[in-house]
């Protein structure tokens, strides 16, 4: 009788994809997180006490922001050609998202030696150091993990263990890439216009 | 028809071989758990440390009540009462509630949908293994922490930690960053583990399990599972601020350089408010299953309960800050989480009704899954009627932080959470061991359990009102207090002496326990198809899914239910 249950219907039985469902859930709970840093960057916005101040110390970030949404262009083409199944166009597309990647954290680097040699501002200086490099490094560390996770396939890739039928997977990285490209977008506006001109 | 598609045959007084028990020695045994992705295995380890972790909160809530039972008492020190309640909320909440909602989930999800596992298996001993281990390190505090830097001890900030407390000038010494390190990485484990079972929920059902007949139980986990990706970053956040502040000298909460204490609380009550409904929606899920099998009655009102149980993670986003009426809020701060917490109840009655409907009427069996289940109604009203009340702002601020919002959280917690978790044990036992969990013990359970609860938190109530704090120490006689303490206390045996008999039960059931048979109380849902206890892959068939009981459709192929939805 179970047998005459199963052949009864014979509808094809579609479910989500799991990978595109876990990372949508990976993102949400990484946005939960991010929110409650935004949140606390935005309530001590001018309720530092001592020096220096955003609008003293922050210089609008364009050099990472052109790599950081460049880099999101890029892997966008490279994952095109994958599904192509160019791999050496994919090769060349992903190296430079993964180079923009890399690019980002240097930058990163560049602008907190400045700020704690030059200006004397640490996570310990006032409430503006605090919540600015919590976010900021806090974001930061999610481009390295991104960056990790680039030069993962870039690795894999190279050594022949990426097919155009991995492109479902890899496209999960680029996901998650984007994710932290907007959060950059949230970070910019917060950080670099809001609390700089205030 | 009640056996299902499976072709294990069961004998009289035989279980079927599990696979991995041939090996047969303990070691080969503890092996066998460590090295584990299954998800059956993994849902017992979650319910077993879970126990364990009970048991050594519920000797410190022992230690509590002793010290409070008479005036003037010196039963322990001053610094290690402050330590006690701490570890007891702390391990109640996160290693006893939490990993009991992530066992039961572990267990039956993919039971209950028809899977064969989990979607990411050794993401979800990861997610175990991480739990345990931070239980682990909250527990080292009592012996690493004054080896290592002498001084510090166990973490006795409260479960809630509130700035300035936590800081380093207060609180001396690496105990509280135990608490709050502990809490980052099981807190790490529960996430991923919620998007574990996430996905086996939105990707692994079988055929025909669509979204509108998953049972109750999965939509409720579905609804924490939710809340616990969303709102547990809020508490990671906060405890990766208080690390900072601790150790690299950030100011989020010192108010001397221009930082707020209040901030701490918003970000903690943030998580720790849904964090109810993290816990209570599992118990939900529990009361769902079982009301209805043993009223012989389909629930009542199923889309108005899925409903009930979305909009309760709705609301439960906005209703935080009624755990700070006092500290100073504009009016309209306080209205609007005051009117928001008297909304959240609406939904909530709406299951209680639900609820009553199914029994109304039914064929009810009084068998110890639904005398739980019942008691766990019962008393759960009371809890929201006492949480309703302090939603008022007003009572809120004669009553806050008394023992009447002790009582009153302690009647959610035990008094609905645990009892559900007790109706869990005497319901699904049998399908996870085989074996029926003996009457006799589990009514002796039941009634020492149930006496001791309302001993305990009934007179709580009391003494709240008359302006009893929570957290003190001691108390001085002569202020109307005493009796109701001491009534408390003696409670406290009861419920000790009832969990003896709980415990005492599951050993000797496993072992002596009538045989239960793969379907003993007639059910609905399709763990109840395979045997018990079910093999490693689950299922060997699973028919196609065509109603809200496809086991009823099972064995009453004349009436199906997918005639009638």
């Amino acid at each position: 009788m179970s047998s005459e249950t199963l052949t009864a219907q014979e509808t094809d039985w579609r479910q989500p994809s799991p990978r595109k469902v876990a990372m949508i859930l990976v993102i949400l709970t990484e946005s939960a997180l991010f929110t409650i840093f935004v949140v606390a960057y935005l309530f001590y916005i001018g309720k530092s006490l001592v020096p220096p101040y955003p609008h003293q110390v922050l210089h609008f970030p364009w050099l990472g922001s052109v790599l950081l949404f460049g880099s999101s262009g890029t892997i966008m083409v490279a994952e095109h050609h994958l599904k192509k199944g160019s791999i050496s166009g994919f090769h060349l597309w992903w190296a430079i998202t993964f180079a923009a990647g890399v690019g980002f954290l240097f930058w990163t680097i560049n602008e907190w030696l400045h700020l704690i040699y030059q200006e004397g501002l640490t996570i310990s200086t006032n409430l503006f150091g605090s919540t600015f490099y919590s976010l900021v490094g806090l974001h930061a560390s999610h481009v390295l993990v991104g960056a990790f996770l680039l030069g993962l396939i870039l690795f894999m890739s190279l050594t022949g263990r990426i097919r155009h039928y991995h492109h479902e997977h890899v496209e999960m990285i680029s996901w998650y890439w984007h994710f932290v490209d907007c959060v950059w977008v949230v970070v910019i506006t917060v950080v670099y216009i809001i609390s700089a001109n205030s | 028809m009640a056996n299902g598609t499976t072709t294990v045959d069961v004998g009289e007084e035989q279980l079927p071989a599990r696979p991995g028990q041939e090996r047969g020695t303990l070691t080969g045994w503890i092996q066998d758990l460590i090295y584990t992705v299954d998800h059956k295995k993994l849902g017992i380890l979650y319910i077993g440390m879970a126990l364990v972790f009970l048991v050594l909160a519920g000797i410190m809530a022992l230690l509590i009540r002793a010290q409070l039972a008479f005036p003037d008492g010196h039963v322990v020190s001053p610094q290690t009462f402050n330590s006690l309640f701490t570890v007891h909320g702390t391990v109640m909440i996160f290693w006893v509630a939490m990993p009991l909602a992530f066992g039961m989930a572990n267990y039956l999800v993919p039971l209950m949908i028809g899977a064969r596992d989990m979607a990411f298996p050794r993401l979800n001993a990861f997610s175990f293994w991480l739990t345990f281990f931070g239980g682990c390190l909250l527990f080292f505090s009592y012996v690493g922490a004054p080896g290592l830097y002498g001084s510090g001890g166990a973490p006795a900030v409260a479960w809630m930690a509130l700035a300035p407390l936590t800081s380093r000038a207060f609180s001396v010494g690496p105990s509280t960053d135990y608490w709050s390190l502990s809490l980052l990485v099981a807190g790490i484990g529960s996430v991923t583990g919620a998007i574990n079972i996430m996905v086996t929920i939105f990707c692994y059902r079988t055929k025909g399990m669509t979204l509108s007949r998953l049972p109750l139980f999965v939509w409720m986990i579905v609804t924490t599972m939710f809340l616990v990706i969303v709102f547990l970053p809020p508490l990671s956040a906060a405890q990766i601020m208080l690390t900072l502040e601790r150790y690299l000298g950030a100011k989020y909460f010192d108010t001397q350089a221009g930082g707020s204490a209040i901030l701490w609380q918003h970000f903690f009550w943030i998580f720790g408010h849904p964090e109810v409904y993290i816990l209570a929606l599992p118990a939900f899920g529990v009361l769902s299953e079982v009301i209805p099998v043993f009223s012989r009655k389909p629930i009542f009102g199923y889309p108005m309960m899925v409903a009930a149980s979305v909009l309760i993670g709705f609301i439960s986003a906005g209703v935080w800050a009624h755990h700070m009426f006092t500290v100073g809020m504009t009016s309209f701060g306080v209205t609007f989480f005051g009117v928001a917490t008297l909304a959240i109840s609406v939904p909530t009655g709406i299951k209680i009704f639900n609820w009553l409907a199914t029994i109304y009427g039914g064929k009810v069996r009084l068998e110890l899954p639904m005398v739980f289940a019942f008691t766990a109604l019962f008393q759960f009203l009371i809890a929201g009627l006492t949480g309703v009340m302090l939603g008022v702002a007003p009572f809120d601020w004669q009553l806050n932080d008394s023992y009447f919002v002790i009582a009153h959280f302690h009647y959610v917690i035990v008094g609905l959470i645990l009892f559900a978790v007790f109706a869990f044990f005497y319901y699904w036992y049998p399908k996870v061991f085989g074996r029926m969990l003996d009457k006799k013990l589990g009514f002796w359970h039941f009634w020492l359990f149930t006496i001791g609860f309302h001993l305990t938190f009934d007179p709580q109530h009391i003494a709240g009102i008359l302006g009893m704090p929570r957290r003190i120490y001691t108390y001085h006689p002569g202020r109307g207090w005493e009796l109701w303490n001491f009534i408390s206390s003696i409670g406290a045996i009861f419920q000790a002496l009832g969990i003896i008999f709980f415990v005492l039960n599951l050993i000797w059931s496993a072992r002596k326990g009538k045989v239960a048979g793969d379907d003993p109380w007639d059910a609905w849902t399709l763990e109840w198809m395979t045997t018990s206890p079910p093999a490693d892959y689950n299922f060997e068939k699973l028919p196609e899914v065509r109603s809200r009981r496809p086991l009823w459709d099972l064995k009453h192929p004349d009436d199906p239910d997918w005639k009638f939805e």
